[in-house]
């Protein structure tokens, strides 16, 4: 029999990371010895513009090459992209997963998802961490605790290697402080 | 055994891997749309110095492939990759490398061709050059995108086949798509390689020659002729170069990938990515008693035609699935498949489905419903038909 697979659908920006975010996923569930892909959805390309990437997760080997239909995970790394149409194909014991500032009940009303929903303010803390509005980091943070999918000690080894060439020390460790900030501060509903 | 080394690449950096790893003597490419990230990545490893590569940024695709068939006519090794409107805009040079005979090795991401403008994959770009007389290996995901590439180096400078070899790859799916891949030691690839020997190079000033002179009524037949017959070298000398290729790797590449085809009544045949998915379909198709199977092709051209043969003969039925059309004709692999099975003392139930083209997604149940069809025998040979089209 073909593989389960574990499949999450990321929403964000053009710019906002999503596509990073997907990518460092399958970097680290692969270091801990499962299967994964990564793959961006593109459309036209400008920053701002509404972009969607996809992890597919399993123990064994993947092979199938088509998008995500029904995720079990949904992420929604900017809240101005809620809407219904966001939750589509979703499973009804899957988790929404959303930066906002906002309450559980803003999140339901903008996409009548009556499933588990959980809420962080990621925008915020990666303002205060990293100095920047990309939230990607914290969004990890909050999978790894929301589905148990990866160590975040792992994710923190991974998002070392990823930058040590491209960003001084303090910028790694702010990374990682949003990171652990994502895991920890996350709210999820009942 | 070493460790191994897997790396979460995508099919662009496997490929630009896999060329860091054979170091060729020069890379020539176009550095913007509609290029792709495997020469950005290895314009990257320049850079950084991690490869001596003379790298060339030139004006346009048709100046990239005319500065590879150049550098490979001097008597380098000259490797290029190209996607969609840029092989249209090369196409003049790329029927040029195989008629002077270059053992040129271009990636190409497959996708759509204009108009209108689409940048995902279908197979529209490969199938242009279908008979430019350039080898074509299709990749299922990212690692046989890696192993292909540096399996492609040694076909296409074997002595007796001295012909470029297209290596191709789905066009986001797998170019865009990160996956597992498993490397080799750089060392073992440099040795796999090895060094080009050059034929007739421009640059062998002792023993002047001419590449692509006037070549009227009076030659150019005999020298086509030769081209067909290095074709036909090509489907001789692969399966060596495979074997050569498991040693050092433990991963076995033929002209086709038979799955689960022993006992299999209903087959599918296609081409690059797809066969994953098809894969599990056929795995849960099984696991309802259902005598489903798979033939993958990796070696479109040359057409491994006794392979198609050998495997498809006596089946109730095949459906071939096509990521291409081609107008007023039936779709290219279809065609292929069905010309190879005339002769066949028992000929299967025949189908033709094109799916996905400009990126259109084949999910598990567009498979299915082809493999049901085949399974009712319910196919028209001569009707083509669409997956995950709208009526």
């Amino acid at each position: 029999m073909p593989a389960k697979y574990f499949e999450i659908r990321w929403h964000s920006r053009a710019g906002q990371g999503g596509k990073s975010a997907a990518q460092l996923v399958a970097e680290t569930v692969l270091e801990e010895g499962k299967h994964a892909q990564a793959f961006p959805e593109y459309g036209a390309e400008r920053s701002g513009a509404p972009m969607r990437a996809f992890n597919r997760i399993s123990e064994g080997r993947i092979r199938v090459h088509h998008s995500v239909e029904s995720p079990d995970v949904v992420v929604v790394i900017d809240d101005t992209l809620l809407s219904p149409t966001i939750v589509s194909g979703l499973k009804e014991d899957g988790v929404l997963i959303v930066n906002t500032k906002h309450s559980f009940d803003f999140v339901r009303k903008k996409t009548n998802f009556n499933g588990k929903v959980c809420i962080v303010n990621a925008t915020d803390i990666a303002l205060q961490e990293i100095k920047r509005g990309v939230p990607n980091t914290v969004m990890i943070g909050t999978l790894a605790r929301v589905t148990g999918l990866m160590n975040l000690e792992m994710v923190g080894k991974k998002i070392r290697e990823m930058f040590e060439r491209k960003l001084p020390e303090e910028m790694i460790q702010a990374n990682i402080r949003a990171l652990r900030r994502g895991y920890e501060e996350v709210q999820c509903s009942g | 055994m070493a460790a191994k080394n897997v790396m979460a690449i995508t099919g662009a950096e496997a490929a630009a891997y896999a060329m860091k790893q054979i170091e060729p003597d020069v890379v020539a490419a176009y550095p913007i749309t509609p290029q792709t990230p495997i020469v950005e990545y290895f314009a990257k490893y320049v850079a950084d110095g991690e490869v001596r590569t003379e790298m060339i940024p030139v004006e346009s695709e048709h100046s990239a492939m005319s500065a590879v068939v150049g550098a490979a006519a001097a008597g380098a090794r000259a490797m290029t990759a190209t996607s969609s409107q840029g092989l249209a805009l090369m196409s003049e040079i790329v029927y040029i490398a195989s008629s002077l005979r270059l053992p040129i090795v271009m990636g190409l991401v497959n996708r759509a061709l204009s108009a209108p403008i689409n940048i995902h994959c279908d197979h529209s770009d490969a199938m242009m050059v279908r008979d430019s007389g350039w080898i074509q290996l299709f990749c299922e995901d990212a690692q046989e995108v890696y192993d292909l590439t540096i399996l492609a180096v040694r076909l296409a400078e074997h002595e007796d086949v001295r012909l470029p070899v297209l290596v191709n790859q789905d066009g986001f799916i797998i170019s865009h798509g990160v996956e597992p891949v498993e490397v080799l030691p750089d060392d073992v690839v440099k040795k796999f390689v090895g060094e080009l020997k050059p034929v007739y190079p421009l640059l062998d000033t002792d023993h002047p020659v001419t590449y692509g002179p006037l070549d009227l009524y009076d030659y150019y037949f005999e020298h086509k002729r030769q081209q067909i017959e290095a074709m036909k070298h090509a489907y001789r000398v692969f399966p060596q170069i495979a074997e050569e290729f498991y040693e050092i790797s433990g991963r076995k590449y033929n002209f086709v990938e038979p799955y689960r085809l022993e006992d299999a009544e209903y087959v599918m045949v296609a081409l690059g990515s797809t066969n994953g998915t098809i894969k599990d379909v056929v795995d849960e198709m099984r696991s309802e008693g259902k005598k489903v199977g798979l033939l993958k092709i990796w070696m479109f051209r040359p057409f491994p035609k006794p392979e198609i043969q050998r495997y498809l003969t006596a089946r109730k039925a095949v459906v071939v699935l096509d990521r291409a059309a081609s107008f007023g004709a039936e779709a290219p692999l279809y065609e292929a498949v069905k010309s190879a099975l005339y002769e066949a003392a028992a000929r299967p139930v025949m189908g033709s489905f094109v799916y996905g083209l400009g990126g259109r997604d084949l999910k598990p149940e567009h498979v299915r419903y082809a493999f049901e069809r085949a399974i009712a025998l319910d196919l028209v040979a001569d009707k083509e038909e669409y997956l995950g089209l709208r009526d």
